[in-house]
Formats: C-alpha cells, structure tokens, sequence
C-alpha cells in the first residue's frame, strides 16, 4: 500500500488543460453549459462500426491521466440508452449497419453524433463496397466529423466539444429538475 | 518438414523467412497435414483463390509452419463442385479458416460444418466477393442471419447474448455464453461483423501503395502488417532494404509491442479492479506515443514501413531520446510490476483464471504471445530471425501456467525485453548509407508471382501472402492474423470459470477483430 501511495504522490497530476472546441468557445464555459442544463457529466456510448481499431486506441487516450475525459465532465457509458452522444468509428460494415441504426434509435435526445477518423469522414482507404457502407454519414444523420486516421486525443477531444456547442445542448434539452 | 516420405518435392518460395511450397492432390494434402502435425507442425492460415480467368480452376492455400520454416500446400479444384478434405480433424483451427474460404470464393471442404463464417447476410449467400467475375450490387440490402450456435440443454442453463455492440470501447462480435448460475459451461463466438472487404480492396491497389491498406489491416498491429506486407512485396521484387531502414523498422516494431504491452497491462489491472494500474500504465503509454510523434511523425506509426524501406530517416537527436525514455520507463514499470506482483486482489483475479493448459494449447494450435503463455515457445524474432534481429539476440519469454497471470507475466517480461531492444537499436543502427537514402524504388517484376511476409507482431505473427498481377497490381493478397488461430482457444479458456472474469480472460488474450474479420 505505501508503494502505491508514494507512486502516486511522486507522479502528482499530469491533467494539460483541455483544447478549446474547434469554434472557439471557451471550455470552462462549456463545461459549466453542460453540468447546469445537463445537471451531470455529458454522457457518451462509442460504437465500432467497422474500424481497423486504431481509432478506439486514441479514444481509450482519452481517459488516460493526460486527457482527463472525465474530469472535463464527460463520461463513457455501457448503453445508448444512457448516451447524449455517439462517436461513432467506421467505414460502417455492411454487417454493422442494422446494429448502428438500432442503437442509435435507441439514443435519446439530443442524440448527438460524432464520425471520428478518415474512415468515419469519408469511409477513408476502405470506401464503399459489396462489405462496406463507406462513411457514417451514410447511415445515421452525423452533426460533427474528426478527420485523422486515428485522429489525435486532442483533435477527439476538440470534436466532441464541437459537437455539443455546435448544437447547443443547452438549447435541446428541458431545463434541470431544482 | 520431411515430406520425402510422402515423395513431394518442395520448391522454394521468395521471402525473408525460410519457405517452400508443394502441389498436391486432395490425398497428398491430407497426407501432408498428418505427417506434418505430427512432426509438431503448426497451420498458419488457410485461404482459397479464384485461377479460373488462368484455367486453373480454384486453388486452396494451406500454410504450415515448423523449426524448417513455412511450408505452403497448393491444392487445385478445377471447378467449385470439387471438394477438399476437411483439416480441421488435423488443425482445429482450420475450421473457421475453412468456413470462411467458402464464403469468399464458395470453394468448399468435405466438412459437416458447413455455416458460414464471415457472411452474415449482407450479399446474396450464392455470391462470392472473391470470384474474378463477381459484381456486387447497390441493391443488396443488409440482412439477417439465423446462425446455428450449438445449444446446451439441461436443468438451470440459460443462455446470455452478447453484442455484436460491447458494453466498452471494443471491437463489435457476439459472444453465446450458455451459463448454470454464474459459471461458463460453453461460450460460442459469432464474428464477421467488421468484414469490410480488404482482401478485394488489395486486388483494386498496386503493389506499391497497397502497404497503407495493409496497415490498416488491424491498427493495432499497423507496424507489424505494413513490414509483413513490404516483405512480400520486396520478395516479388527481389531486393533487400538499405540496412538502416531495417533497423528502423524493428525500432518500430519493437515500440509497438510497447505501447499495446503497457495499454493491456492497465486494462488487465482495470478490469481486476485496480484502477491505479489503468492510470499508470496508461500514462506511461502516452508518453511512449508522444515520443512516437517526435521521432517518427506519428503516435501509432502508421505508414512507416513501407515496400523498399521506411518512410523517412529518425534524427540522432530524437533517437537518443527513444533510448533515454526506454531507461525511464524501464525504471517506472519495475515499480508498478512490483506492486502487481504484491496485489492480492489482483493475484486472486489472474492465477488460474482462464487457464489454457500447455497440452490444450499444443492441440488446439495456440500461437503467438498468448500461446507463449501456455508453452508454446515460438518466437519468429528468435525462430526465423531477419536482420537486425539476427543480430540483435531476442530474448525469447515462455511461461507454461497458461492463465491470466502467466499472460501478465509474458507482457511485462516482453515489455523489458522490447525496452532493452530499442536501447540496443539506437546503439547500434549502421548510419545511413552515402546518398541517405532509407527507401529503395521497386524494380519492375513479372506478373503471378508469389511473395510472403511473416513477422511477429505483438499479439504474434502477422501473415501477408501476395501475388502480383500484371504491370504491378495486385492480383491477391491474403493478409492473416495469428486471432484466427486463438480466438477458438478462448472458447475453451473461459469453460468453467464465471461469467464476471470473462472480461478479463478475454482482455488477457486481447485479440483482433478486424485482423480476422477482414
């Protein structure tokens, strides 16, 4: 136990500052936009629609001590049902395409959706073919892309801040319970 | 492999690792794989090609493996009425292999198995992606499949479906557990769902650009794949990259198997419920990417490896900085594998979870790092070495206890070994030569020729087979990840054990999906 402790005493906290969404909005304000029309953290289920994984690698970054995704306010969660946003990586397999549309019926509103990397903008090296349906867009209404392959954790992190200002969350959804 | 007796002759095959390859007629091929596997030989991966624009009818793949090198099984069908005879008798994981030729090129075994494998609906089932005269068709609708998963019947089971959507940020396939309470009598995996088409997509590319394809196969591995491919490309080719690019290659390979070491080391301690080890590991796993960017221009080193070399040159200065940051990691990740040595939450979690015993892995044919794990000691970089690593001396790490623990314990020993490797790359790297080139142009080379690439990835070897068609197109390529050979192992690791430790176990094997998928 005290090896630990001293471990993490002598590492301290490594969280950078986070970038400021593509718009230009400020994140602290945004942040605070979220937690008081959301009245919690802005909540999103990833989906793999047919990626080579290295997307998911960068999004894992995300939750890592550098990034900090959550101490922004924001979460990774098991279920569409409990998602504000899906950030979603492709090309979209045609294999994929049924489960794709069923969770994201299965999203509430605001059912904000981020395309993440080449493949997810465009359907990338992969394109369309008898196996693939090419980009997201394809499948379900996208509001926000990330171009990269994979995109950086910066660039991620810029896209999905984009993605709520964009739409202007606090406008979408119905005013916090007091 | 002696394949005298059988009266073969093998004829040599261009790649950097030892290879042959023999015709064979359906009960020459049965005979082959016998005296094979008894001879300890492992089947690396099985794929089936269209000759028939060549009037050669079809023509099934099998590639073996032993001490000698790769050995490739040529068997024509001259029509796809023609059988062949069903191998996984003699390699279970053939099975699937099997499955999966059918549904790309409807060549089929003699085999009772006759579900599909890779299809799942999405184009007519009497449509073949892989056929030369195949058209697909805006008009296909995706559909649904109704797949026959083996059922167990009896008082108290009941059955849990499982994706293809996970619960986490994962890779979508679905998983049939039958359960009685919460212990596992039978798990049945569904892949397919991430076919996206590659094989098809090579035959669209020349051989020339067909690397960044190739290293996207399963990004993971993108390193591994890239070299694996530019290897077969540079065996049609007939050239050898300027020895500096080599080198840098293994500094990318190497730092690879690093970075997907220490991602799995913090989710394994995650998922045993020591978040501190996600922590850790997953910061020392940025800093290892943001050098990547530094040195090499990109976090995941993706298009560095290229046919005729690498990309471009890495300064000394940012190399010096790749060795000086293997000391400090090596330093951080003592401390943090002391305190996992040290857990006893975490030890209760890994020792005989998901246990897959040294002789069900030599049956089986478990392979690569997870097979490392259960005995089987086969190191391409030791085995096969190519340059640098002939010269470099890889340690090569086996444990025999086969479960979670023992997986652990081969990351964290690979992990030291890779660190002390990039150390010793970036002592030893020859300088580049006169004109500072580190990629060569490719020669012109004749059509229908036949290349491979085997190069051990992290997760184990990665296989690319390649065959040019004329004026530098590709006219197949089979790329083949070492989870087709471990995903059925799985199924048997998990038997037993409860449900709540599948997460683990299957994280503790951690294997692709798109790799296999294609």
């Amino acid at each position: 136990m005290l090896t630990i402790l001293k471990k993490i005493a002598t590492i301290g906290i490594r969280t950078e500052p986070a970038p400021a969404p593509a718009d230009a909005e400020g994140v602290s304000r945004l942040h605070e936009s979220i937690l008081r029309t959301l009245g919690r953290a802005l909540t999103i289920r990833q989906v793999d629609a047919g990626s080579c994984n290295g997307c998911e690698l960068e999004i894992h970054a995300l939750g890592n001590p550098y990034y900090n995704l959550e101490g922004l306010g924001i979460r990774f969660v098991a279920s569409p049902r409990h998602a504000d946003m899906l950030l979603v990586t492709g090309p979209v397999s045609k294999h994929m395409a049924v489960a794709l549309q069923r969770t994201y019926d299965a999203t509430p509103e605001p059912k904000l959706v981020v395309a993440v990397g080449d493949c997810g903008c465009t359907g990338g090296i992969f394109g369309e073919s008898y196996a693939s349906l090419g980009r997201v867009a394809n499948v379900i209404p996208v509001d926000v892309t990330v171009p990269g392959c994979p995109p950086s954790p910066t660039a991620l992190l810029r896209g999905i801040l984009a993605a709520v200002t964009a739409r202007g969350v606090s406008e979408a959804l119905p005013a916090p319970r007091a | 492999m002696n394949l005298s007796p059988l009266g073969l002759t093998a004829a040599k095959v261009p790649a950097a690792v030892p290879a042959r390859r023999a015709d064979v007629s359906a009960s020459e091929l049965l005979a082959a794989c016998r005296a094979a596997a008894d001879q300890g030989a492992r089947l690396v991966a099985l794929w089936a090609t269209d000759d028939r624009d060549l009037g050669r009818g079809f023509r099934l793949c099998t590639l073996l493996a032993d001490a000698d090198g790769l050995l490739l099984l040529q068997h024509r069908l001259p029509n796809d009425e023609a059988r062949y005879p069903d191998l996984a008798g003699i390699f279970p994981a053939a099975n699937r292999m099997q499955r999966a030729a059918f549904d790309l090129t409807g060549v089929a075994s003699d085999a009772d198995d006759r579900r599909p494998w890779l299809w799942l609906a999405s184009w007519p089932i009497d449509q073949f992606p892989l056929r030369r005269d195949f058209a697909a068709s805006p008009k296909w609708e995706p559909g649904q499949e109704e797949y026959a998963f083996v059922r167990v019947e009896g008082d108290g089971v009941h059955e849990i479906p499982v994706g293809p959507v996970h619960a986490g940020i994962i890779e979508p396939g679905h998983f049939r557990f039958q359960v009685v309470g919460e212990k596992v009598l039978r798990l049945e995996e569904r892949l397919g769902y991430v076919h996206k088409g590659i094989e098809k997509r090579f035959e669209a590319l020349s051989l020339a650009e067909g690397y960044r394809l190739a290293g996207r196969v399963s990004g993971d591995s993108t390193v591994a794949y890239a070299w694996a491919y530019a290897e077969a490309v540079e065996a049609i080719a007939g050239i050898a990259v300027p020895p500096r690019a080599a080198w840098l290659r293994a500094l990318a390979l190497e730092r690879e198997r690093i970075a997907n070491h220490l991602g799995d080391l913090g989710y394994l301690g995650n998922d045993g419920g020591f978040a501190f080890g996600l922590s850790q590991f997953s910061r020392l796993k940025e800093d290892l990417l943001r050098a990547n960017l530094a040195a090499f221009g990109h976090r995941m080193l993706m298009d560095f490896v290229r046919p005729g070399g690498v990309s471009c040159d890495v300064d000394p200065t940012a190399l010096r900085a790749l060795a000086d940051q293997s000391l400090a990691l090596e330093r951080e990740i003592r401390t943090v594998r002391g305190i996992y040595d040290e857990h006893a939450g975490l030890q209760d979690r890994f020792r005989t979870c998901g246990r897959v015993t040294p002789e069900l892995a030599a049956r089986l044919g478990l392979a690569g790092m997870a097979g490392r794990a259960s005995g089987r000691a086969h190191d391409l970089r030791c085995d096969h070495p190519v340059p640098p690593y002939d010269q470099l001396g890889v340690g090569k790490v086996v444990r025999e206890e086969g479960d979670v623990a023992a997986r652990v314990a081969v990351r964290f020993d690979e992990l030291a070994e890779s660190l002390r490797l990039v150390r010793a790359i970036v002592d030893r790297a020859p300088d580049a030569d006169l004109t500072g080139d580190v990629q060569l142009p490719l020669p012109a080379h004749p059509a229908q020729r036949l290349g491979l690439g085997f190069v051990e990835g992290w997760r184990g070897p990665v296989l690319v087979a390649l065959e040019s068609g004329p004026e530098g197109s590709i006219r197949r390529c089979h790329p083949h990840d070492v989870s087709w050979s471990n995903w059925p192992v799985l199924e048997h690791a998990v038997i037993g054990n409860i449900v709540p430790d599948f997460p683990l176990i299957n994280k503790s094997f951690n294997l692709s999906y798109s790799g296999h998928d294609l």
